[in-house]
């Protein structure tokens, strides 16, 4: 349970058991779908499985994995430092932003920009801009706290989705269909080099947002608190904004704004094994990308047609959550 | 390692107004200083500054010859300890948790040395807390949250305790309890300044009480000086009187 001290040894138990998932997640996960593929037959690279397995499954897991791992880790550190259980790394605006900057280029037609496909060029400038006029807004004049940040974050979130409503209007019928294909998020299929793009933002962030396990903890209380114990305040706020909102960026670039990933992991994380950031962080970003990736297989696979992933992750996670939090009082594990 | 804090012509304005006007103290010695005064009249703002949580005052404040603003926020942390008077947050933290955020100034590696428990393991029994450390932070009641906000302090170890109406929430065991924890603390070395509105507590146990109103001091000395009758009257605006208890002791009454 999560009331126990946080010992080397109970560290790695938590994080051997959520790195298993993971693993299980993503070998299983590639193998399931309409054709049957024979694990022992890819591994030996024997076509088609092996094409299907490594080409066309595998990169999308990895996807999800990635992504799913990403928005957990930055909800995780958007609660705390906005001190708001029901903080996601969507409060602050940056998922509004990256939004808009891909459907702008959907209105304006716009392919490609700077040789990368124009959705996720634009969406990534969307989302640096508004991570540009949140960090302008809430450093103005005074300190930077949580208070401005959110003040900040909130209202450059409305303006971000007002505008995207206006831009909707405006759009044809077919530039409509896309925006709205966008706004839902998805997992599709993504070329080699965009994937390993995301894993060179994603993995060196995480890492770092890891490494500063015990600073959160002192932030999830209070900034007062923090200070107090010999922390930065201010720099902690400042690097865990930047922390959270480069996560949430790069993944909302790739597949658009996907839901209830960065709520519901935390959450139940935390009823599973208490609030340690320090062991939090790297057991929601497993167990986030293994969450997602479940939730994107059974999208592709229980109906005949392909679900938008973020109906999926409300679908599942909901129930799952409302399951989790009934049990909190019978003792689970760890 | 000892501490000295040096205050001088110290004031800090909130739009304009004026919570705190030239204040110079001293505190050259390890003690059990108690800070009274009514509301409004600065002292959690005074607090706050010696504790190096406000910025933008005015006049000096240091901590061992150097600028409260100047330390860095780590070194200053092992020096000094702040205790507030509420915590509120929404995660499940337990009490064992928060007490072990008190090592955060001393933290080398990814986990908790012996040291560090060693540390916690005092702190909570020093102030009855030992039973509490697997509860939720969220489920204790008042007083014993402060009682698990002042261990984290102690597990601190810091030469200098600032504690902000430490026995607000308090019944009167644990006042007591915490009162003489905090005195016998300052005997063993450790420069102690507690806020607070009890002028018996003030009286019983401390060396020392400055009186704030209105931003100034208007009294620092001995308890029977600081808190004489006409004192109270002066500083609170209510009449107040000495009485000798069965068994010798001062006890100060107070109102009509």
């Amino acid at each position: 349970m999560g009331i126990d001290p946080l010992t080397p040894g109970r560290a790695a138990r938590i994080l051997t058991v959520t790195a298993l998932f993971a693993l299980v997640v993503l070998v299983l996960t590639p193998l399931t779908g309409p054709v049957r593929i024979d694990l022992a037959k890819a591994w030996r690279g024997e076509f088609p499985d092996a094409q299907m397995f490594f080409a066309v499954r595998w990169p999308r897991t990895l996807l999800a994995m990635l992504s799913g791992g990403a928005l957990a880790l930055a909800g995780v550190l958007f609660q705390a430092l906005l001190r708001d259980p029901l903080a996601s790394p969507f409060t602050l605006g940056v998922s509004s932003g990256a939004s808009l900057g891909a459907v702008l280029m959907i209105v304006l037609g716009v392919h490609s920009l700077l040789g990368l496909p124009a959705l996720w060029a634009g969406a990534a400038a969307g989302a640096m801009a508004v991570l540009a006029v949140v960090i302008t807004v809430a450093a103005e004049g005074r300190r930077v706290s949580s208070f401005t940040l959110l003040l900040a974050g909130v209202a450059v979130n409305s303006i971000a989705s007002s505008l995207i409503m206006l831009l909707h209007n405006l759009a044809s019928v077919g530039q409509s269909f896309a925006i709205v294909h966008w706004l839902m998020g998805n997992i599709d299929p993504v070329p080699a080099p965009v994937l390993t793009g995301l894993a060179l933002v994603v993995l060196p962030v995480s890492a770092a947002a890891c490494a500063l396990g015990r600073h959160w903890n002192l932030l999830a209380v209070g900034e007062e608190w923090a200070a107090a114990r010999g922390a930065s305040p201010q720099r902690l706020l400042l690097a865990g904004y930047l922390a959270g909102s480069l996560l949430a960026a790069a993944v909302t670039a790739v597949t658009g704004p996907i839901g209830f990933v960065g709520l519901v992991v935390p959450h139940a994380l935390r009823l599973l094994i208490g609030s340690d950031h320090r062991v939090l962080l790297p057991a929601s970003f497993l167990a986030g990308g293994a969450f997602l990736a479940l939730c994107d297989t059974a999208a592709r696979t229980l109906l005949s047609v392909e679900l938008p992933v973020s109906v999926v992750t409300a679908l599942v996670g909901g129930p799952v959550f409302i399951l989790l939090l009934r049990g909190r009082r019978r003792s689970l594990w760890m | 390692m000892r501490v000295q804090y040096e205050l001088e012509g110290v004031g800090m304005r909130y739009d304009g107004a004026a919570v705190l006007e030239n204040v110079t103290l001293r505190f050259p010695q390890p003690e059990l200083v108690t800070l009274i005064g009514p509301n409004g009249a600065g002292k959690s703002t005074l607090l706050g500054i010696m504790a190096g949580l406000r910025r933008g005052f005015e006049g000096r404040c240091l901590l061992n010859g150097r600028s409260v603003d100047r330390w860095r926020r780590r070194e200053f942390a092992r020096l000094a300890a702040f205790v507030p008077q509420t915590l509120r947050f929404d995660f499940p933290f337990t009490a064992e948790q928060v007490v072990l955020m008190g090592r955060t100034p001393y933290a080398g590696g990814f986990f908790d040395s012996r040291e560090d428990w060693q540390a916690v393991r005092e702190a909570m029994e020093a102030t009855d807390t030992a039973l509490l450390a697997s509860r939720d932070f969220r489920s204790l009641s008042g007083g014993e949250r402060q009682r698990v906000m002042l261990a984290a302090a102690l597990a601190q170890r810091p030469a200098a305790l600032l504690l902000d109406e430490p026995a607000a929430f308090l019944d009167l065991h644990h006042q007591l309890m915490i009162y003489e924890l905090l005195r016998r603390l300052a005997r063993e070395g450790l420069l102690v300044i507690a806020v607070t509105h009890d002028v018996n507590l003030a009286a019983s146990f401390a060396g020392r009480v400055v009186a704030l109103r209105g931003g100034r001091v208007l009294a620092d000395a001995a308890p029977c000086d600081a808190l004489a009758a006409e004192r109270i009257r002066e500083v609170f605006g209510v009449p107040a009187e000495w009485l000798t208890r069965r068994d010798g002791k001062a006890w100060i009454a107070y109102g009509d």
